[in-house]
């Protein structure tokens, strides 16, 4: 009985799915193509190949990088984008000295409030501080910038897809929109305020190319060339997204080697408990 | 219960002689996953993954207990409050990654003992009642997993949330009641994140009380094996420890190894970047889609896309509801009396050139976007999996003529049984 009413509901569910695909297929015949065509379907491209010393399962830090992504983004992006999850103090791992954080805490202007009279004020910031934000609110942010709210950078390399790579590709992405998209798609024109760039999702970004060649100088003498800013500051803010990412690796060999040797050893175990009943293997 | 050649627990040291009267603990033990429990011979790997399966949920409880610790489950903090693990808290990201991707491995070892369950017929008489405790766990797993993903307050946390929750608005009548009932407002918000919360706290307990029922219902019959043959006599089992402590263990090993490769090296690769961006609901994401394990589920959920009678949303919920649900009648809708695939001729075509193919193509198209192929291949591999269970299953019980069976387990493993040639028979055959 069961297995009669099994049989007419698994019917039932086939016959409406077989339906709907029978539609579907219909449809797709109808027009001719699987997936219509937009220009970021053909437009988008994935993030360049690019190399950092963090990469790969034996990677380091390049803490001279990123000093060198810190001050990129001291100067420049910090003017729109907010560093919300990242302390001050969090700049020791960059290889700076205690009076250094301090130093470096103090040139930002953090929010405070007057211990006289309680009002809102500012003050120099301490390595307790975070990194403040540019705007003191979205509404701000968003009025300031034509209407699109410049998003948190600290966990950018984590929230894209290989997010490194992402932002150095967006930041060195910049060009001029392809005749054969203005060709193929007229109404995918970058529109006014905005700018092309073939790796960012929907192809036109709102921000204005940030970077050009000599935008900062370097302290270690550097060529400040906007790829070296560009990958500078995608390994800052790599590292502002995993703090911890070289100790995760390390920690990791630590663990596998234990468990390879544990594993092992639980090998041989089992070889030698198994060892008086297992029977010699027939060759049929 | 246990065959009558089991290994008697006898206690030597004094102070275990005491508590054996007291409250004999260490005999339970000693009888579930002790030498007390005979336990067929011929088990192979595929055997492990229930063991790692209890692994799992205990390291998902201490992980998940001490995260709970740091965590705070409020919409305005909760983002923040992982990032705080993340960043400050000593071992943080230790404790998070091992959580996060442990939640992925649970799924793993489970779907691999669903799958060892449905190719060698375990869930057939006498261990039915083990099967569908089974699938109860599962349910709960996956409400617990679900639960959990929405914690963090991320992007992809709250979309999904809506998304899920909204699947019970296509109930006629009940729907957006309930789901109103369900999420505490009309969208997920902190009455939502707080309820969640809880619940993904309470139900790993739940599941750890369906799990010592899922033993216990094996323990009645004791454990199946590759031939699907019962056991016949003491020849047939070896204690399950030491030979099955020290094959788990081994197993337990090789597990944790691609666990850490995964937690340690590249812990965001089975998550998704949307969940480092906090949730917003103004700003819904390009495609929404689950964690991976939700991916078949999903599929079936979205291959339904005509009215029929029925709204195609609605279609879809029941089916994606009936995909699981259907698994509870399994041991009644498959009535061939042999379990193992190995001596099912039919089936075996059946089950590796059809289910398992419609699963991969299940999963593949789950976490694809809502476009062409990828609909209308969901849309063949559901239909191939309603007329597995449902349809094909029950016919081949008719239909199929199975190969001969080993007498017994010890012949399978030694190519001969003595007690076979003498007609010797210890318990009855099944």
């Amino acid at each position: 009985m069961i297995r009669l009413i099994g049989i007419l509901v698994g019917l039932a569910f086939t016959f409406t799915v077989v339906w709907a695909f029978g539609w579907g297929a219909a449809a797709v015949i109808g027009q001719g193509y699987l997936v219509e065509e937009t220009a970021e379907h053909e437009f988008h491209e994935h993030p360049k190949d690019v190399n950092f010393a963090h990469d790969g399962a034996f990677g380091k830090w390049d803490l001279q990088q990123l000093q060198r992504g810190y001050q990129v983004y001291k100067e420049t992006c910090s003017a729109c984008h907010s560093l919300d999850y990242v302390a001050l103090r969090d700049l020791a791992q960059l290889g700076y000295s205690e009076a250094e954080v301090k130093a470096e805490a103090a040139n930002w202007t953090v929010p405070g409030i007057d211990p006289n009279t309680g009002e809102a004020t500012t003050r120099p910031g301490t390595p307790t501080d975070y990194f403040p934000s540019p705007y003191p609110n979205d509404i701000a942010a968003a009025a300031a910038n034509n209407n699109a709210i410049p998003p948190d950078l600290s966990l950018m390399a984590k929230a894209r897809h290989d997010g490194s790579a992402y932002i150095y590709s967006l930041l060195t992405g910049y060009q001029e929109q392809p005749a054969e998209l203005l060709r193929r798609f007229p109404d995918a024109e970058t529109g006014v305020g905005l700018y092309y760039n073939p790796y960012f999702p929907n192809l036109n970004l709102a921000m204005p190319p940030p970077l050009s060649d000599g935008q900062v100088t370097y302290a270690d003498g550097t060529q400040a060339s906007v790829d070296q800013m560009a990958k500078d500051v995608a390994a800052f803010l790599t590292w502002t997204a995993e703090p911890t990412l070289v100790k995760r690796k390390q920690t990791g060999w630590a663990v596998l080697g234990f468990l390879i040797f544990a594993t092992v050893l639980a090998w041989l175990a089992k070889k030698q408990v198994w060892a008086p009943i297992t029977p010699v293997r027939r060759k049929d | 219960m246990s065959f009558p050649w089991a290994n008697q627990y006898q206690p030597k040291a004094p102070l275990m002689r005491y508590l054996d009267e007291k409250l004999p603990l260490p005999r339970l033990v000693y009888n579930a996953v002790g030498a007390g429990y005979p336990v067929p011979r011929n088990l192979n790997y595929w055997w492990n993954f229930g063991v790692l399966a209890g692994f799992a949920l205990t390291l998902q409880l201490i992980t998940g207990i001490v995260l709970a610790m740091h965590y705070a489950p409020n919409a305005t903090v909760a983002f923040g409050s992982v990032e705080h693990i993340m960043r400050d808290v000593n071992w943080g990201w230790a404790l998070r990654y091992a959580h996060a991707n442990g939640a992925s491995f649970f799924f793993v070892v489970v779907y691999l003992h669903i799958f060892r369950g449905l190719f060698y017929g375990s869930y057939k008489a006498p261990r039915e009642m083990v099967w569908l405790i089974g699938v109860v766990i599962f349910l709960l797993l996956m409400a617990t997993a679900f639960m959990g993903y929405v914690l963090p307050w991320g992007q992809m946390s709250f979309w999904g949330a809506k998304v899920i929750t909204g699947l019970f608005g296509a109930i006629p009548l009940v729907g957006e009641p309930l789901q109103v009932w369900l999420l505490g407002g009309y969208a997920p918000d902190n009455a939502a994140l707080n309820r969640f919360f809880s619940l993904h706290y309470l139900l790993p307990f739940v599941i750890v009380g369906c799990v010592i029922l899922h033993i216990w219902a094996l323990h009645i019959p004791g454990s199946s094996n590759p031939t699907g043959v019962e056991v016949k006599s003491e020849s047939d089992t070896v204690p399950f420890h030491p030979y099955y402590t020290a094959k788990d263990g081994f197993g337990l090993g090789v597990f944790l190894i691609i666990y850490c490769v995964i937690t340690f090296f590249q812990p965001n690769a089975l998550g998704h970047p949307d969940n480092y961006i906090p949730a917003n609901p103004l700003a819904t994401p390009a495609h929404i889609v689950p964690e991976w394990y939700f991916w078949p589920f999903y599929a079936i959920l979205r291959a339904f896309t005509v009215d029929l009678i029925l709204p195609a949303k609605l279609w879809g919920v029941i089916a994606m509801f009936a995909s699981i649900l259907v698994w509870f009648f399994l041991p009644w809708l498959d009535k061939s009396p042999v379990r193992s695939g190995h001596y099912r001729p039919m089936f075996r075509k059946f089950f590796w050139f059809g289910l398992i193919p419609a699963m991969v193509v299940l999963f593949w198209a789950g976490g694809a976007p809502a476009e062409e192929p990828y609909v209308m291949l969901s849309q063949i591999a559901t239909a191939y999996y309603f007329l597995h269970f449902l349809v094909i299953l029950p016919m081949l019980s008719w239909l199929e003529r199975p190969e001969p069976l080993p007498f017994s387990i010890t012949e399978a493993v030694l190519g001969e049984d003595k007690k076979a040639v003498l007609g010797e028979n210890t318990t009855p055959a099944t």
